[in-house]
C-alpha cells in the first residue's frame, strides 16, 4: 500500500507541476462574471442561477480533466517509458495502477474543493449569508467528485486496451450513454422480444449509472438530499471502480512493453 | 561467491506481425545462458540482434513466448526480488518535471530507506555521475548524455547486488564512458554482479570476466573474451624505419603508416624475414604477436549470419 502512496503523491505532484490546477483560474474568473452579471437582474432567483452555473462549471472542468488525464495517467507512461525504470523497482504492475488513479482522484478532490470554496464565496457575496439548506451544495459537488473518480477509472481502464484517442471516445461516449441508462430500464419490455429484453436489462445494469449523481436541480433549490441516495452512491462509485480497475490491472498486468 | 546470478532457460519471445498477426517474427530463440555471481558479464551482438529484448524479458517489461529465467536464485516474476537488483533502460527517460535529485528520491522511496539516508545516498549518486551542478534542472532540460548519467544513478542507487545494464555507454562523451567503466569496475570490487550489453568491442575485452555473443536472437559463444576467439596466434608483426632505399622484395608487403614500415610474418619465418630486413638496413622498433581480437569474432559471426540470411532469401523461403 506504501508503493501506491508514493506513485500517488507523485502522479499528484505531476498534476501541479504541468499546471493542471490553472483551470481554477478559468472558473474564478467565470464565477465573479456571474456574481456581477446576476446581481443586476436579482430578482430572487440569483442563488440557483449562481448555484446551478457553479455545479455545472464544476462538473465540466472536472470531467475534461478526468477524461484527458485519466487516459493518459498509464498511456503517456508507456509512451515516454518512463515505465521501465520505475517497475524495476520493487513494485507490482497492479500498485502502479492503483497509484495512478489514487494520483488524479487526490487531484480531482483539491482541485473540486477549490472550486466549491469559490463557489460558497460567490453565493455569500449574492445573498450576504448562508444558511444550512446551502449544506446540499456540498453533497451535490460531493457527488460530481464521485462521478469524476468513476470516469477516471474507466478512462484508465480503455487506456489499458486500446489507443489514447481511441480511450478518450469510449470514455466519453460510456459516460454520455451513462447519463440515459434510466431511459433503458423504462423502455417497454412487454413489445419486445423476451431476449432483446433480457440483453436491455443487462445492459442497463452493466453500463455505469451516472444519473443518480445529479442533484444540481435539488441543490439549486436548497432541497435536502435523502442520506440514502449518500450512501448509495458512494458504495456504487466504490465497487464500480474496483471492479474496472481489477480488470485494467488484469490487462495491463500481462501487457508487453514496447 | 558461488552460484548464478542468472539463470536464463530457452528463453523465446516471437512479436506477431502483419494481418491479423499471423506472421511471427522471432527476436530471441532458445536462449540458454548464465551469468556467475560476482562477474562482469558483457552482451555483445549487432543491432537488432535480441539484446535489448532479453534484458526486457528479464525486467518483466515483457513476458516471453516460451522459456524461463531465475535472478539470484528466484523466479523473475517474484517482484521483491528487484530490491536487490538495479536496471539501466536503453536511451532512459525519466518525468522530465522533476529534476535529478527528485526523481532519484522518488526511486529511493521504493526501497524503504529512511529520509535521512535516502537523502544522503542521492547526494552521493549525483556525485558520482558527475550531475551535481545539474540536480536542481528539471529534465525536460537535459540532454541526452546527462539523462543517460540519471539512468546510471538510479541503477545503483540502493547498492543493489545485481545490476543490468542496456548500453551503459550510449551517449556519453569519453570522460562519461571513462566513468562509467571506472563505476563498473568498482562494482566488481565490491562483489556485485553486473551484466551489460554494449556495441563497444573494446570495453567489453576491457571489463568483462566472460561475454555472450548474441546474432539474429541465437546465443553464439560465451566464454572469456581471450578464450571466445581463436587464441592461436595468427602471426607476428614487425615493426621497422627504413634508413635508405632498397629493393628487396620483402617490403613491397610492407605497410607504410606514417615514418614506419609494418610487416606480418608466419612466426616460422620470423627469423628469415629479419635476416633480410637486416641486409637492408632497416631498424627493428618491435617484435609483436598477433592475435584475433574479440571484434574479429564477431566480425565473421555477422558476416556469416548475413550471408545466411542471403541464402534463405534466394533459395525463397
Ligand atoms: N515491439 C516489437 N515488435 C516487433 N519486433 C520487435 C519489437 N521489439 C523488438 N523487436 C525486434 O526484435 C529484434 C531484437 O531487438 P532488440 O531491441 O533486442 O535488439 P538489440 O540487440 O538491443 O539491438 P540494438 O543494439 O540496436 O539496441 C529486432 O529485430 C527488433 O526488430
Ligand atoms: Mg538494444
Amino acid at each position: 500500500m506504501k508503493r501506491v502512496g508514493i506513485v500517488a503523491l507523485n502522479t499528484f505532484r505531476e498534476a501541479v507541476r504541468d499546471r493542471v490546477l490553472y483551470n481554477l483560474v478559468f472558473f474564478a474568473l467565470l464565477m465573479m462574471l456571474a456574481a456581477v452579471v446576476v446581481g443586476q437582474i436579482s430578482i430572487g432567483i440569483e442563488e440557483s442561477v449562481i448555484v446551478s452555473l457553479g455545479l455545472s462549471a464544476i462538473s465540466v472542468i472536472g470531467l475534461l480533466i478526468s477524461v484527458f488525464i485519466g487516459v493518459a495517467l498509464v498511456s503517456k507512461e508507456m509512451e515516454k517509458r518512463t515505465l521501465y525504470a520505475l517497475l524495476a523497482k520493487p513494485v507490482r504492475r497492479w500498485e502502479f495502477l492503483l497509484g495512478k488513479f489514487g494520483g488524479l482522484v487526490l487531484t480531482l478532490a483539491v482541485n473540486t474543493a477549490a472550486m466549491a470554496a469559490g463557489l460558497f464565496l460567490v453565493m455569500l457575496y449574492v445573498k450576504h449569508s448562508l444558511q444550512r439548506e446551502d449544506a446540499v451544495v456540498l453533497v451535490a459537488v460531493y457527488f460530481i467528485w464521485l462521478k469524476l473518480a468513476l470516469i477516471v477509472a474507466l478512462a484508465l481502464m480503455f487506456s489499458c486496451f486500446t489507443t489514447p484517442l481511441l480511450a478518450i471516445l469510449f470514455t466519453a461516449g460510456l459516460y454520455i450513454v451513462g447519463l440515459y441508462v434510466q431511459e433503458l430500464r423504462n423502455l417497454p419490455v412487454d413489445v419486445m422480444s423476451p431476449a432483446t429484453a433480457a440483453f436491455t436489462k443487462w445492459l442497463s445494469y452493466l453500463l455505469p449509472n451516472f444519473e443518480n449523481f445529479n442533484v444540481m436541480a435539488m441543490a439549486a433549490h436548497g432541497r435536502a438530499v435523502p442520506g440514502t441516495l449518500i450512501l448509495q452512491n458512494t458504495l456504487y462509485v466504490v465497487i464500480y471502480c474496483a471492479i474496472v480497475l481489477t480488470g485494467a490491472a488484469a490487462v495491463f498486468s500481462r501487457k508487453n512493453l514496447k | 561467491m558461488s552460484g548464478f546470478a542468472i539463470e536464463i532457460e530457452n528463453l523465446t519471445k516471437e512479436y506477431p506481425f502483419g494481418f491479423l498477426h499471423l506472421k511471427k517474427k522471432t527476436s530471441l530463440e532458445g536462449l540458454n545462458m548464465q551469468v556467475e555471481m560476482g562477474e562482469v558479464f558483457g552482451f555483445i551482438g549487432p543491432n537488432g540482434a535480441g539484446k535489448s529484448t532479453t534484458i526486457k524479458l528479464l525486467m518483466r517489461l515483457i513476458f516471453p513466448t516460451a522459456g524461463s529465467a531465475r535472478i539470484l536464485g528466484r523466479p523473475i516474476s517474484d517482484v521483491e526480488m528487484h530490491k536487490d537488483i538495479g536496471y539501466l533502460p536503453e536511451q532512459p527517460y525519466f518525468y522530465d518535471y522533476l529534476t535529478a535529485a527528485e526523481v532519484l528520491d522518488y526511486f529511493a522511496r521504493f526501497h524503504d530507506l529512511r529520509a535521512g539516508d535516502r537523502k544522503e545516498r542521492v547526494e552521493r549518486m549525483l556525485k558520482k555521475v558527475g550531475l551535481e551542478t545539474a540536480r536542481k534542472i528539471q529534465l525536460r532540460k537535459y540532454s541526452k548524455g546527462m539523462l543517460q548519467r540519471v539512468g546510471l544513478a538510479q541503477a545503483i542507487l540502493h547498492d543493489p547486488k545485481l545490476v543490468i545494464l542496456d548500453e551503459p555507454m550510449s551517449g556519453l562523451d569519453p570522460v562519461g564512458r571513462r566513468e562509467v567503466r571506472d563505476i563498473i569496475l568498482e562494482l566488481k570490487r565490491e562483489g556485485k554482479t553486473v551484466m551489460f550489453s554494449t556495441h563497444i568491442l573494446s570495453d567489453a575485452e576491457a571489463l568483462c570476466d566472460r561475454v555472450g555473443v548474441i546474432v539474429g536472437g541465437k546465443l553464439r559463444g560465451v566464454g572469456a573474451p581471450g578464450q571466445l576467439v581463436d587464441m592461436k596466434t595468427q602471426g607476428m608483426e614487425i615493426l621497422f624505419a627504413l634508413t635508405g632505399a632498397s629493393d628487396e622484395p620483402l617490403l613491397a608487403k610492407a605497410m607504410k603508416t606514417g615514418e614506419y614500415y609494418r610487416l606480418q610474418v608466419a612466426e616460422g619465418e620470423l627469423y628469415v624475414a629479419i635476416e633480410q630486413l637486416r641486409g637492408t638496413g632497416a631498424r627493428i622498433l618491435s617484435v609483436t604477436q598477433v592475435k584475433a581480437t574479440l571484434e574479429e569474432f564477431f566480425m565473421n559471426l555477422v558476416e556469416a549470419d548475413r550471408a545466411q540470411a542471403a541464402a534463405v532469401e534466394v533459395s525463397g523461403k
